[in-house]
C-alpha cells in the first residue's frame, strides 16, 4: 500500500514531536540529575523539597527564568546580543533530527523509520549544527561589549576549531568501517556484536574527549571559567536569554551521547536479542529504550566527569587537542585501515 | 508559481539580500554575520539540488570552519574604528568600475552557455550528482592531479604557517 501524503506527514509530525519532547524533557531533567548528583558526590542532598526528591525543581527554575527581568545592558550592541542565544539554540535541537532512536515499527500495517529525517549525509549533517553552534557563543562573547564576556568567546571558538578536528578524523575509522555516512547504516553495520568500541577503542577514547570539549563542558569549561572570566560569555545575558544557553549546553549533551553510541556503541542494538524471537512490536520497543538507556549512561557521564575532575588550563587544552588527541586519531584512521585491509573487519 | 519555485525564490532573496548587506552595512561583525547567511543560502541550494553531501560540506568548512576565523579576526582587531572610515583611494573606484563589467559578463556568458541538461530542476540531473560517492570518485580519478596538487598547497602553507608562528629562540 502506497502511503499517502497525509499519513506520512501525520507520521513525521508525531516523530517531530515525540523528539522534540524527549530532547526538551532530557534537558529540563539533566539539570535536575546535575545538581542531584553533585550533591552525592560533594557529600550533601542537593535540591530536594520542590516535589517528590526534588522532581519539580527543573519546573521551578523554568518559572523563575520566564518571570525574572530581563536586563539588557546599555553598553551591548543589541541586534547580535538579542538573536545570539538563538543562534546557541537553535542547530543544537536541529541536529538531533537525525539521530537513529530506533530501527523501524510495524504499526498500523507500514514500517515506521524511527527517526526524523533520514540524510544520507547524517554524520556531516550534525557536524554542520555543531559548526553552527559556535556562532552562538561566539557573537553573544562579542556583542556583550565586556572583556570577559569577549574572551570566553574567543576560547570558545578557538577550542571548537581545535576539537572538531579530532572529533571528525576520530569518525572516519567508523565511516571506513561501516562504508556510509548514513547514521543508521553505520548502526546496522556494527551488528548486535560487533560494535565498533571493540575494533576501534582509540577512535572511541578521542571521539568521547573530543565531544567534552565540543559541549564546553567540564573538564574543558573555558569558556565560562568562572575563577577566571566571571561567567564567560554569559556573563551579561540574563533571565530567559540565559536560560537559553543552559538550554543548548544540555541539549548539545545529549545529542554528542546519542552519537557517542549510534557511533561506537551499537545505536539501537542489542546483543542478543534475536535470539529470543520476541514479537517485532516487543523488539522495536525494545531497541529504543535500549538506546535511550545507552545515551542516559553517557549523559550521566558527563555529570559524573564535571564534579569529579578539575579544569583544566587553557593552553593545556590546546596542547591536548592538538598534541594528542590529533595523532591518535590519525593512529586510529591507520589502524582501521590496516585492519580492513588484512580482512578484520 | 509552483511550491518549488517559491522556495527557491525565496532562498535567492535571502543570499541577494544577505551578499548586500555584507558590503553596505557599517558594522564589520554584522557583515561577518550577514556572510554567513549568504553561504548557508548557497548550502541550501546543493540541497534543493539533492547534493546532500556538497550541502554538509559547504556549511561545515565556509560557513563554520572559514566564517569562524572570519568571526576570530573580527573579535581579535576590534574593528569598530573603521565604521567611520569611508573608502576614498582613487585607484580602487577606477578598478571597481573596470571589475565590476567583467564580472557581469563573465556570468552573463555563463548563463547564456549553460548546458541543456542543467535546465530545470532536481531530476534532469544524472543521479548522483554531488553525492559522497560521486565526489569521492571524481577527486581520485578525474581531478586526481588537482587534488594531490592543492594538497602539497595546504601543506606548505600549513609548514609556513608553523614557521611564522613559532617562537623565536634566542
Amino acid at each position: 500500500m502506497e502511503p499517502s501524503t497525509l499519513s506520512l506527514a501525520i507520521e513525521s509530525l508525531v516523530k517531530v514531536v515525540f523528539v522534540v519532547g524527549l530532547v526538551m524533557g532530557g534537558v529540563t531533567y539533566m539539570t535536575w540529575v546535575e545538581r542531584r548528583v553533585a550533591g552525592i558526590v560533594q557529600d550533601r542532598l542537593g535540591p530536594n523539597r520542590v516535589g517528590p526528591a526534588g522532581l519539580l525543581q527543573p519546573i521551578a527554575d523554568g518559572i523563575k527564568f520566564l518571570f525574572k527581568e530581563d536586563v539588557v545592558p546599555p553598553h551591548v550592541y543589541k541586534p547580535l546580543y538579542i538573536l545570539a542565544p538563538a543562534l546557541s539554540f537553535v542547530p543544537s535541537l536541529v541536529g538531533t533530527a537525525v539521530i537513529p532512536f530506533g530501527d523501524s515499527l510495524h504499526l498500523f500495517g507500514r514500517d515506521i523509520a524511527l527517526r526524523v529525517a533520514d540524510l544520507n549525509v547524517g554524520i556531516l549533517f550534525i557536524f554542520a549544527m555543531s559548526a553552527m553552534g559556535v556562532y552562538g557563543i561566539a557573537l553573544a562573547g562579542w556583542s556583550s561589549n565586556n572583556k570577559y564576556s569577549l574572551m570566553g568567546g574567543l576560547r570558545s571558538s578557538a577550542q571548537l576549531i581545535s576539537y572538531e578536528l579530532a572529533m571528525g578524523l576520530s569518525v572516519v575509522g567508523v565511516l571506513m568501517a561501516a562504508g556510509s555516512l548514513r547514521l543508521n547504516e553505520i548502526v546496522a553495520a556494527q551488528g548486535e556484536f560487533r560494535w565498533n568500541l571493540w575494533y576501534q577503542p582509540l577512535g572511541a577514547l578521542v571521539f568521547l574527549v573530543a565531544a567534552f570539549a565540543e559541549t564546553n563542558r567540564a573538564p574543558f569549561d573555558l569558556p565560562e571559567c568562572e575563577s577566571e572570566l566571571v561567567a564567560g560569555y554569559h556573563t551579561e545575558y540574563s533571565s530567559m536569554k540565559f536560560a537559553m544557553f543552559m538550554m543548548a549546553e544540555y541539549a548539545n549533551m545529549i545529542t554528542a551521547s546519542a552519537l557517542m553510541v549510534t557511533l561506537f556503541f551499537g545505536g539501537w542494538q542489542v546483543p542478543g536479542l534475536a535470539r529470543l524471537s520476541l514479537p517485532p512490536l516487543a523488539v522495536s520497543l525494545v531497541q529504543v529504550a535500549a538506546f535511550l538507556l545507552k545515551t542516559g549512561f553517557f549523559l550521566f557521564l558527563y555529570v559524573w566527569v564535571r564534579w569529579t575532575l578539575p579544569r583544566f588550563r587553557f593552553d593545556q587544552l590546546m596542547g591536548l587537542g592538538w598534541k594528542a588527541l590529533l595523532p591518535l586519531a590519525v593512529l586510529n584512521i591507520f589502524w582501521t585501515s590496516w585492519a580492513i585491509l588484512s580482512g578484520w573487519l | 508559481m509552483s511550491s518549488q519555485m517559491l522556495v527557491v525564490n525565496g532562498i535567492a532573496f535571502v543570499a541577494i539580500f544577505s551578499a548586500l548587506m555584507v558590503v553596505f552595512h557599517r558594522n564589520p561583525m554584522m557583515s561577518v554575520v550577514f556572510l554567513i547567511v549568504n553561504l548557508i543560502c548557497i548550502a541550501l541550494f546543493f540541497l534543493l539540488l539533492q547534493a546532500q553531501f556538497l550541502f554538509a560540506i559547504q556549511i561545515i568548512i565556509y560557513a563554520g570552519a572559514i566564517m569562524v576565523l572570519f568571526v576570530f579576526v573580527v573579535m581579535l582587531l576590534n574593528l569598530r574604528q573603521e565604521e567611520k572610515l569611508h573608502p576614498t583611494w582613487k585607484i580602487q573606484r577606477i578598478l571597481a568600475f573596470l571589475g565590476g563589467p567583467l564580472l557581469v559578463g563573465a556570468l552573463w556568458t555563463a548563463l547564456w552557455h549553460r548546458s541543456p541538461s542543467s535546465e530545470g530542476f532536481p531530476g534532469s540531473f544524472v543521479s548522483g550528482f554531488g553525492s559522497t560517492e560521486d565526489m569521492g570518485r571524481l577527486l581520485f580519478s578525474d581531478y586526481l592531479f588537482q587534488f594531490e596538487a592543492a594538497s602539497v598547497l595546504l601543506v606548505v602553507a600549513m609548514i609556513g604557517a608553523v614557521i611564522l608562528a613559532r617562537r623565536k629562540e634566542s
